[in-house]
């Protein structure tokens, strides 16, 4: 009996839909720098913010007797020249009488090796799993000999560790009062630019109001509103408050110029030709299209937001040791005494600059990936 | 300002084939003036009298024609109609079942309703716009967009309402693989196509179509006017359908009215407009409506001046500064939208002593 030739599936055809985002991404993926900016972010992230505790040598409040010390080289051969595995020396005090100064110098006859994965302080990774490994660290006993790379502060306390654990708050005050920026922007500038007429009088007024009074005074006053003897958390949050609260107007202004012109689109209208609730129009129909550009001037504006942070902290109106950001450890860096004596606390500044970097190459990069002229969006 | 209504209406008129049925919708003396405002303290100094007293109604099963030049209004109206508009002024009766409990129709007149009820009977009164690149929002699928109006409304069932949707996209010529596409993948004609099912998403009873074929190619409009028409005849649909020019609207439409400046000047069978227009204004347009046969003379009649201005328009009848057959009359006192014939209405001085051409 014959065999019938089977029937010829026809190829599955590829999925060519391609929704606006994946236009977006596909647009993004081609700008060098947008993508390196976006990994060093995710990179400063997840270092500073998720896994500080992992990657630094030792907690944040461990003490020592070697205050001050200057940054430990790491050497890979000895006296003789020999390569070696990579170890320290340890440290002794001296006392430089011509310029009055007590410093550290290398004690060549101790020498500890530089070891991964050792285990030292006790702490929580993530908050959850009790763990003491870390990611470095030297083979002694940490009352007789440490590893400082960025050289130790006043308290003898490892600086490095110090940098790690004060980026969780600065990189988090900047996503965090974002957030809460973009809520309150695009929410007020939707319903302003929705509803015109006295709400969208009264919004504008305020905003403008916001944009006019200068900036550092005010955040100086607010800040200074908050009662000291709050815990420095509560502090923390009102100052994510206060920053979000004085720079949500640029972003509901804008939000409510694009939502004016969509307004007008027929999309609103046909929404509203079939009794779409105002909410459901504003919120399903009005929104989306500002999603773009508000993700673009969320991204470029976080930054202003983490030098907000640090600043108001320098001037000692921000967050309170013993809460510790860049901001508090720009605080000790920046005076005279520091800057001539312990010049390696000055280690805090590049990882602001490379943050602030990073975020204003993803902006531009998300910005010409979004741009509505740039191609059908 | 006057302020004629087409009033006494007949409920019932000779129904060609069986198929027109009662009054459906009935506008009377609809207008809509939009305020000019300026100065740092919007102070209104005059109004833009984009609809200004427009009456017309549609029976059930019905294509009405609404034509007239660009800014003429008829956008305007459309949009009053189903109140995306607050209209200024006038009433708008239709016939609903959305807001007795039974279901029994009534006639009711949607300036009155509250917002609640008003949204109840837009799931009878659906709209197909002009722009089909503007009219679907750019960040939906075609399944969200056609299945919005029952998630609206409350109608929406998984698995059941999904089918409906495949059917429809069937319905109007769309493959059922497109319903996970964006508007932006399709043609003019087939973004159209998407506006109609999603018209007909929630089974209206009066389908409001605002030049919906002016912006698609010759060779498509066609196309999509047969959709329309057969999808008139399966549904049991009633049109307003609005067109700036005779042509297009001839083939499909059982009555036509003709707006002039914000008012309709005259409304009939289309038989009867196209034969026997007695509205001078109406009798310009048809001049202009391309002949078929070829040894016909062209005597188009070329009108005066331009279209009134709706913010400051003329004294009297809005058309007389074009109107070749103007009287003194016709300066000073604005002619009344009035019943010259049985379903043959005409807002002119000089209806009845005029014979004007039409065009057969
Ligand atoms: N929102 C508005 N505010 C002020 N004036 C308006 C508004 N909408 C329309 N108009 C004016 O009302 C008049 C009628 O406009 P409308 O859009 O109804 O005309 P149309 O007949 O639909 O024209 P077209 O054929 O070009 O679509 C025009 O003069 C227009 O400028
Ligand atoms: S009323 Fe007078 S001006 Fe107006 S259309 Fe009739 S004849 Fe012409
Ligand atoms: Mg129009």
């Amino acid at each position: 009996m014959a065999v019938a030739a089977a029937p010829a599936v026809p190829a599955k055809r590829k999925e060519l839909s391609q929704s606006y985002w994946s236009l977006v991404w596909y647009r993004f993926k081609k700008n060098k720098l947008g993508v390196l900016g976006g990994i060093v972010l995710i990179v400063l992230y997840i270092s500073f913010a998720l896994i500080p505790e992992f990657l630094a040598p030792y907690a944040l409040e461990n003490r020592s007797q070697f205050v001050e010390a200057p940054p430990t080289a790491i050497q890979l051969f000895d006296e003789q020249g020999r390569f070696q595995a990579p170890f320290v020396y340890g440290l002794e005090r001296r006392v430089d009488v011509a310029k009055r100064l007590r410093t550290w110098v290398p004690d060549t006859d101790r020498k500890y090796p530089v070891r991964l994965f050792v285990q030292g302080d006790e702490y929580q990774l993530l908050g959850l799993i009790p763990m003491n490994i870390h990611l470095f660290g030297i083979d002694a006993d940490p009352r007789e000999a440490r590893i400082f790379l960025l050289g130790a502060d006043a308290l003898g306390r490892d600086y490095l560790t110090r940098i790690l654990y004060g980026g969780r708050l600065s990189l988090l005050i900047g996503l965090i009062g974002q957030f809460l920026t973009i809520v309150l922007g695009m929410t007020l500038g939707v319903i302003s630019g929705y509803y015109g007429g006295p709400v969208d009088m009264f919004v504008q007024r305020f905003t403008e109001f916001l944009a006019a009074f200068p900036n550092i005074p005010l955040f100086m006053a607010l800040s200074a509103a908050i009662p000291n003897y709050w815990s420095p958390i509560a502090v923390y949050f009102m100052l994510t408050i206060i920053l979000a609260f004085l720079g949500w107007g640029g972003l509901a202004r804008q939000v409510r110029g694009l939502v004016l012109s969509l307004r007008e689109r027929e999309y609103a209208l046909a929404a509203k030709s079939f009794g779409a609730s105002d909410l459901r129009i504003m919120f399903r129909h009005l929104l989306p299209g500002t999603t773009s550009h508000v993700i673009v001037i969320a991204t470029l504006s976080i930054p202003g937001m983490i030098l907000a942070e640090t600043a108001l902290s320098w001037l000692g109106l921000g967050l309170r040791p013993p809460l510790t950001s860049w901001g508090t450890l720009l605080q000790d860096a920046a005076t005279i005494r520091a800057i001539r004596f312990t010049p390696w606390l000055l280690w805090v500044v590049p990882p602001i600059l490379i943050t602030i970097f990073a975020y204003n190459m993803l902006g531009d990069g998300l910005r010409d990936a979004m741009d509505p002229y740039s191609g059908r969006g | 300002m006057s302020s004629t209504t087409a009033q006494g209406t007949k409920a019932t008129t000779s129904t060609k084939d069986g198929r027109i049925g009662d009054i459906l919708l009935d506008v009377k003396g609809l207008k809509k003036y939009f305020p000019i405002q300026r100065g740092f303290l919007r102070r209104t100094v005059g109004y833009v009298k984009a609809v200004d007293d427009v009456s017309l109604y549609v029976r059930s099963g019905e294509t009405l024609g609404l034509v007239g030049e660009s800014g003429c209004g008829k956008t305007t109206a459309s949009r009053c109609i189903i109140r995306l508009y607050e209209p200024t002024a006038g009433q708008v009766f239709f016939k609903t079942r959305a807001l007795s409990p039974d279901g029994t129709p009534k006639m009711v007149n949607l300036l009155e309703l509250s917002r609640e009820e008003m949204n109840r009977v837009r799931q009878e009164i659906a709209m197909i716009f002009q722009d089909p690149i503007n009219s679907l929002n750019p960040r939906m699928t075609v399944a969200d967009i056609i299945a919005e109006p029952m998630v609206i409304h409350g109608k929406y069932v998984k698995g059941e309402s999904e089918e409906r949707i495949v059917e429809l996209l069937r319905r109007v010529g769309l493959r059922p693989d497109h319903l996970r596409r964006y508007p932006h993948e399709f043609s003019g004609g087939q973004r159209q196509r998407i506006g109609i099912a999603r018209a007909l998403a929630l089974n209206p009873s009066l389908v409001l179509c605002d030049e919906p074929v002016s912006a698609l190619d010759v060779s498509i409009q066609a196309q999509t006017l047969n959709l329309l028409q057969d999808l008139q005849e399966e549904f049991k649909l009633s049109y307003i359908f609005v067109a700036h020019d005779l042509s297009v609207v001839q083939h499909i439409s059982d009555r036509i009215a003709v707006m002039y400046v914000g008012k309709v000047v005259e409304m009939a069978s289309s038989e009867e407009l196209y034969t026997n227009p007695m509205h001078p204004y109406t009798e310009a347009l048809l001049s202009a409506v391309p002949k078929p046969d070829p040894l016909y003379k062209s005597d188009r009649i070329i009108m005066q001046g331009d279209v009134a201005d709706p913010s400051n328009p003329p004294s009297g009848c809005y058309f007389h500064p074009r109107c070749q057959y103007a009287v003194d009359l016709c300066k000073q006192k604005a002619p009344e939208f009035r019943e010259v014939k049985p379903d043959h209405w005409v807002a002119c001085h000089r209806a009845e002593e005029l014979k004007l051409r039409g065009v057969y």
